[in-house]
């Protein structure tokens, strides 16, 4: 079987990864925010798939299996803090949240 | 027994320190009985001790108890010296202390800072006692500092007005001044002799000084700033009329009987040095005269009746610096004894009076208070007598012998003898002013209150009245102190002259009797013209010393510091602090509470730092 070589997919991971931040960078809804760093996250998983099928290893996998079972968690609190930013603030712009101005 | 000596200081510090670590919890009763108790056991214990040491008949008895500190050949202890001037003094300390504290355990009795009064007092007995025991110059200066101390903290004792705690402040900072030079002074003289203990000192001056040598003058000049700042004299007189802020007792105990005469004490204890120095001691007699006659006019003008009484000691404390200034230094300790008689006794029944009145200090506002005031009233005549000299009071004695002394002294001892007997005349005037506008006249009818005299207050008076009579009979134990030198009792003055000085005395008592007593003179017409008025004033002022030490000394001060406020080295810390403000105010900037701007400045530094690790 023809392999995808290496680089096609760290570099699909770095482009995800930056489409992330830049998503986390720019958006002011929270939702929004929250969805970046979904990407992020599993752009990350991403890099550790490809460099584990590159060296046959299986450590990568279970990482992924990790960041998987986090992102879950992080996706459950998070929207847990948006529900409770919306009830108080009535309303979801991050912007909002700036109390800890100096 | 008389190695139980140094129980007499140790008695009035143990009850201080109880009093102190108790803070204020024990009940009033038992805090009277520590506080006057400490004292009657020291007391009891000097009592005991001076009969002994008289019938022992030695000239002196030196107790060390310990080593102070070791330094080389400078090893100043805990020495205990006790001779006719210690004596003397312990028994008036003690004797009078005990009376004074009786006095104030009625007298303070609604205070709610009771306990912490009664520890002071008895800090103060125990460091005066340390003063005139110690047979070392350190020892000396170390209850010199206490009484300081003392008298600092019972002036300001009602610190609540901070008037009282300016007084206390400027009585701290004036006997300050002369603190310093006396301690200069001691340098000087261990410098030069090698030792501080005052007997080996002495002779050791008397040894290696000629009279009349620089060394002796400097060292006597610098020893009498301290006692002319400690006794209230020209030109550091001005505390003492302010320390009247503190309770009656205190004004009694430390501002008459006991403190105010330390000065007089340390020149009697050092009178060899001022022999070497014959100058510096005519220098103490003038000072005295000076003083006695500027606090004479001074006493006449005021209204208030403890300053009258404050500047009256000023004025007494100047004959004694006379008496030792001429060389009659018995005279001038048993001025000092008769002195702390009569004075407490003034004190404390001012205080009768104050108490009585509702805290009136205005001798005007009072008038007719004889039937309502018996016993203030007898104690204030009896007092004024004797502070008059009248024939046959304590006072009398004194004077008189302090008086004949100067007289007798060759040279200005006419002139010191002169300005002495008016100073009396002044005395007669201002002691019975004072007698005749509270107790006579018609009574303003705004006080119909009763005298406030338990036992414990009216006790004290009536013992002092006796001695006030009577003291002067006592003879003090003190011509083995003063053998060489001192002027000695047979007197050879005509009989014309001693007339003058008893007569004098109650020309002073007639002429107040004139003006204030059968109205007979009128004050609204000898001050109806504007000199008389501006002299009045100048006089009231006490000869204007405060507003000349306002200029001369605190507003230069002033002007100093306000100068000095913005000097280089001020000003470079400034800068740093300018410096770290606007530091702080652009790093403070960079906190927006945008969390996209944290997050866009995490992964900024993270690019650096990653970006950093790969190109080096």
């Amino acid at each position: 079987m023809q392999s995808i070589p290496i680089e096609h997919g760290l570099i699909l991971a770095g482009i995800l990864f930056s489409l992330g931040l830049i998503g986390v960078l720019t958006r002011r809804n929270v939702v929004f925010v929250l969805m970046s760093l979904e990407i992020m996250l599993n752009a990350s998983g991403l890099a550790f798939i490809v460099a584990a099928s590159r060296w046959g290893h299986a450590e990568g996998q279970i990482m992924f299996l990790m960041i998987l079972t986090l992102a879950a968690a992080e996706v459950a609190v998070g929207l847990g803090l948006i529900i409770q930013m919306y009830r108080r603030f009535n309303t979801v712009d991050i912007n909002v949240l700036s109390k800890m101005k100096g | 027994m008389l190695d139980l000596i140094w129980l007499l200081p140790t008695f009035p510090l143990l009850g201080f320190l109880s009093l102190v670590l108790t803070g204020g919890s024990l009940p009033k009763k038992i805090v009277a009985v520590i506080g006057a108790g400490s004292i009657g056991l020291s007391f009891l214990v000097a009592a005991i001790i001076a009969a002994q040491f008289l019938a022992n008949g030695e000239a002196h008895f030196i107790k060390e108890v310990w080593v102070w500190m070791s330094v080389g050949s400078f090893s100043p202890g805990f020495t205990f010296y006790l001779d006719g001037l210690s004596l003397v003094m312990m028994l008036v300390i003690t004797g009078i202390g005990f009376l004074i504290h009786l006095y104030s355990a009625g007298f303070m009795l609604d205070d709610p800072s009771y306990s912490r009064f009664f520890s002071y007092m008895n800090l103060f007995v125990a460091s005066m006692l340390m003063l005139v025991l110690a047979d070392n110059l350190v020892l000396l200066y170390l209850g010199w500092e206490g009484v300081g101390l003392c008298s600092y903290l019972l002036i300001g004792f009602w610190y609540e007005n901070p008037a009282n705690g300016y007084a206390a402040r400027k009585a701290f900072v004036t006997t300050r001044v002369g603190d310093t030079s006396m301690a200069v002074g001691l340098f000087l003289l261990f410098a030069q002799l090698g030792t501080l203990n005052i007997q080996d000192m002495l002779h050791a001056a008397e040894a290696q000084w000629a009279i009349g040598s620089g060394l002796a003058v400097a060292a006597s000049l610098l020893l009498l700033g301290g006692a002319v700042g400690k006794s209230a004299q020209l030109p550091l007189q001005t505390w003492l009329p302010d320390a009247m802020a503190g309770p009656t007792p205190i004004s009694a105990l430390i501002h008459a009987a006991t403190m105010v005469t330390a000065g007089v004490y340390l020149i009697a204890r050092t009178h060899v040095l001022f022999e070497l120095a014959p100058n510096v001691q005519l220098l103490v007699a003038w000072i005295g005269l000076v003083t006695l006659l500027m606090a004479g006019f001074t006493a006449m003008t005021q209204h208030d009746i403890k300053r009258i009484l404050a500047y009256s000691t000023v004025s007494q404390i100047g004959y004694m610096f006379l008496g030792l200034g001429v060389g009659a230094y018995s005279a001038s300790i048993f001025h000092l004894m008769t002195h702390a008689f009569f004075k407490a006794l003034l004190f404390l029944a001012a205080g009768t009076v104050i108490l009585s009145l509702h805290h009136e200090h205005d001798i005007f506002r009072m008038g007719g208070k004889r039937k309502q005031l018996p016993v203030a009233f007898a104690s204030f005549l009896i007092g004024s007598l004797a502070l008059a000299a009248f024939p046959g009071t304590s006072g009398f004695f004194s004077k008189d012998e302090i008086l004949l002394a100067a007289l007798e002294m060759e040279g200005p001892g006419l002139i010191l003898w002169i300005g002495g007997v008016i100073g009396a005349f002044f005395t007669g005037i201002y002691s019975f002013r004072l007698v005749f506008v509270v107790f006579f006249g018609e009574s303003k009818a705004h006080h119909e209150d009763k005298e406030v005299a338990g036992f414990s207050m009216a006790g004290p008076l009536i013992l002092l009245m006796i001695l006030s009579v009577f003291g002067g009979l006592i003879t003090i134990p003190v011509q083995e102190v003063f053998n060489h030198g001192d002027v000695h009792e047979e007197h050879h003055v005509s009989a014309f002259m001693h007339g003058i000085m008893i007569a004098v005395p109650l020309l002073g008592i007639g002429v107040s009797y004139l003006f204030y007593m059968s109205r007979a003179l009128s004050i609204e017409n000898l001050m109806a013209s504007s000199m008389a008025k501006s002299l009045h004033k100048f006089w009231f002022s006490g000869w204007g010393m405060d507003r000349l030490y306002q200029i001369l000394f605190v507003n230069p001060f002033l002007f100093l510091a306000r100068v000095n406020r913005a000097d280089l080295v001020d000003r470079f810390y400034e800068l740093l602090v300018q410096l770290t403000r606007i530091a702080h105010k652009m790093v403070a900037q960079t906190q927006t509470g945008q969390l996209r701007w944290y997050a866009l400045s995490i992964a900024a530094g993270l690019i650096v730092i990653v970006s950093l690790g790969v190109l080096l």
